[in-house]
């Protein structure tokens, strides 16, 4: 199973975790893990989710995220997990 | 599991540090499409190439896209062309067919550049070669996305100098021929010692023929990425500094190495090799010179130079040996003068000559690289400085290159513009003492003593 990393950046607002997850939830994407800081008023925030069940495209779902991520004002990046496991992990 | 630190910094080094991978390269064998038959040959060759490359710039996207990383390039190289044209071109003109059907198949599938309009003319040269040689003006200056390269000399065989002497005057007659363009053909234009058959950076890049069918070579980059890192150890011992670059040489190799298995797999077509790259860009804060001054130097040329840089070489394959099992290539850091904005820099403040950057190259790769010259540089002379650099290559075992640029119409002073990752360079000052009757002697220089290894 090939997890993806979505990381969340920006100004910090209301119910920005609240529209990402009702994103994912309508698209089938499973979340497996969440972390999140605001470190000088900066939203910062990574998911680990599975998309085995989406129905969409990877490249969709990445373009329909950072499309979500402008209406709310912060940049929302798809990546899969592999390039952090690799370059982090021996 | 990857935490949100480590998420964090991949990031900022491809989004503020410009970490890419710089470049997909297919190999493609092209000794199975010979034929006598010049027209037969081309076709063979076109649906050789468009067959096996119709998915790499589509596929290259996709890994872009998926892990968020930029793969700048795609590129393809070929078996070089004068094995391939032998048997069916009797004059240079036959041969620049032969760029032209690689130019379209390049551009049908969508790929930046091809590499392999080349000859391996180390020991003597076939007559196919020599035609090869003499029709590189006219294939260079009749195509856009062609490269061409020629290996004039290796550590086993010396240095063949009636082939020196012939790309002194080739390298002018390009010159002449793309005129209108700055004499953008030399851009595209390299002669090598100790070619290697794996490069996939252009414009030296060619298919060699101990590879494969078809093959993928990864070239990475990130003189951004070392540079950061390199901020927040100012001032530290030389051990602090090597371990920060190996660190960082790792990491950034890791990401090629990714890349290149997914291209491999997807593709179907077997992994080559990794060639461990410092290679700069001309945006600001993608420069190998950058390095060199956050090293310590003033800038680039500075007393400490050729030092500096051969500790950064070094360090750079030592912690990108242990990130990928096949290194290949040319591996090191590039010094290109027009493609990275601090060697500009420090060739229009003083600090940066032709005699130190030949230095430079004896402890890095490649060799002398995209550096202007005066337009009326005499052929003997650039024949001169090629067999310079060539000896560097010969006695030290190492690839060297020279790509230089007589620009014609300009001079000392002036600037010439390429556009694109190939930049813009003042022109250099080339040394005006005559090498006439050492350039045209006939013959080769014999192998070194060292090549006797047996």
């Amino acid at each position: 199973m090939k997890k993806t990393i979505i990381t969340v950046v920006g100004k910090d607002t209301v119910g920005i975790i609240a529209k990402v997850c009702t994103y994912l939830a309508d698209n089938k994407i499973n979340i497996l893990d969440i972390s999140q800081t605001i470190v000088q008023g900066y939203f910062n925030m990574m998911m680990i989710v599975d998309m085995n069940e989406a129905d969409k495209d990877f490249g969709i779902i990445t373009d329909e995220l950072a499309a979500l991520g402008e209406s709310i004002g912060v940049v929302i990046k798809c990546q899969l997990e592999d390039i952090f496991n690799k370059m982090h992990r021996i | 599991m990857i935490n949100m630190f480590e998420v964090a910094e991949t990031n900022k080094m491809i989004e503020q540090e410009n970490l890419d991978v710089r470049t997909i390269t297919m190999g493609i064998s092209l000794l199975d499409c010979i034929d006598s038959d010049l027209n037969r040959l081309n076709d063979n060759i076109y649906n050789k190439i468009t067959t096996l490359a119709k998915d790499l710039v589509k596929t290259g996207e996709e890994i872009s896209r998926e892990y968020g990383v930029p793969i700048v390039n795609k590129r393809i190289s070929v078996t070089p062309i004068a094995l391939v044209g032998g048997a069916a071109c009797k004059t240079p003109s036959d041969f620049a067919t032969i760029a032209k059907t690689l130019d379209r198949a390049a551009k049908t599938v969508g790929v930046n550049f091809i590499g392999g309009y080349s000859a391996l003319v180390s020991k003597g040269m076939t007559s196919a070669d020599e035609l090869l040689i003499r029709s590189i003006p006219e294939a260079l200056s009749t195509t856009d996305l062609v490269c061409s390269s020629v290996n004039l000399g290796s550590t086993k065989t010396g240095i063949n100098m009636d082939a020196v002497r012939l790309m002194g005057t080739i390298i002018k007659e390009t010159a002449e021929a793309t005129k209108e363009n700055d004499s953008l053909g030399c851009a595209k234009l390299v002669v090598f010692c100790n070619a290697p058959d794996d490069n996939p950076f252009m414009a030296g890049a060619f298919h060699g023929v101990t590879e494969a069918d078809a093959i993928i070579n990864v070239g990475v980059s990130g003189p951004g990425v070392v540079n950061t890192a390199l901020k927040k150890v100012r001032g530290e011992s030389f051990e602090v500094l090597c371990e920060t670059i190996k660190k960082t040489a790792f990491k950034i190799t890791r990401v090629g190495q990714l890349v290149a298995q997914e291209a491999s797999r997807r593709l179907n077509i077997p992994f080559g090799i990794i060639d461990l790259s410092l290679a700069p860009t001309p945006a600001v804060g993608d420069s190998v010179a950058d390095i060199l001054c956050e090293i310590g130097l003033e800038y680039a040329g500075a007393p400490g130079t050729t030092a500096a840089l051969a500790l950064l070489n070094d360090q750079v394959k030592k912690g990108g040996i242990m990130a990928s099992s096949y290194v290949g290539g040319l591996s090191g850091a590039f010094i290109p003068v027009s493609e990275d904005q601090g060697m500009i820099n420090a060739v229009v403040a003083g600090a940066l000559t032709l005699e130190k950057l030949e230095a430079m190259t004896c402890v890095c790769s490649v060799g002398l690289d995209m550096i202007a010259i005066p337009g009326d540089t005499k052929d003997t002379t650039i024949a001169g400085i090629i067999a310079d650099e060539l000896a560097i290559g010969m006695i030290n075992q190492k690839t060297t290159a020279v790509r230089v640029i007589p620009v014609i119409g300009k001079g000392v002073g002036e600037t010439v513009e390429f556009g694109g990752l190939l930049g813009y360079a003042p022109i250099m000052p080339v040394n005006q003492y005559s090498c006439d009757a050492f350039v045209n002697r006939k013959g080769r220089i014999p192998a070194p003593i060292h090549s006797f290894k047996n």
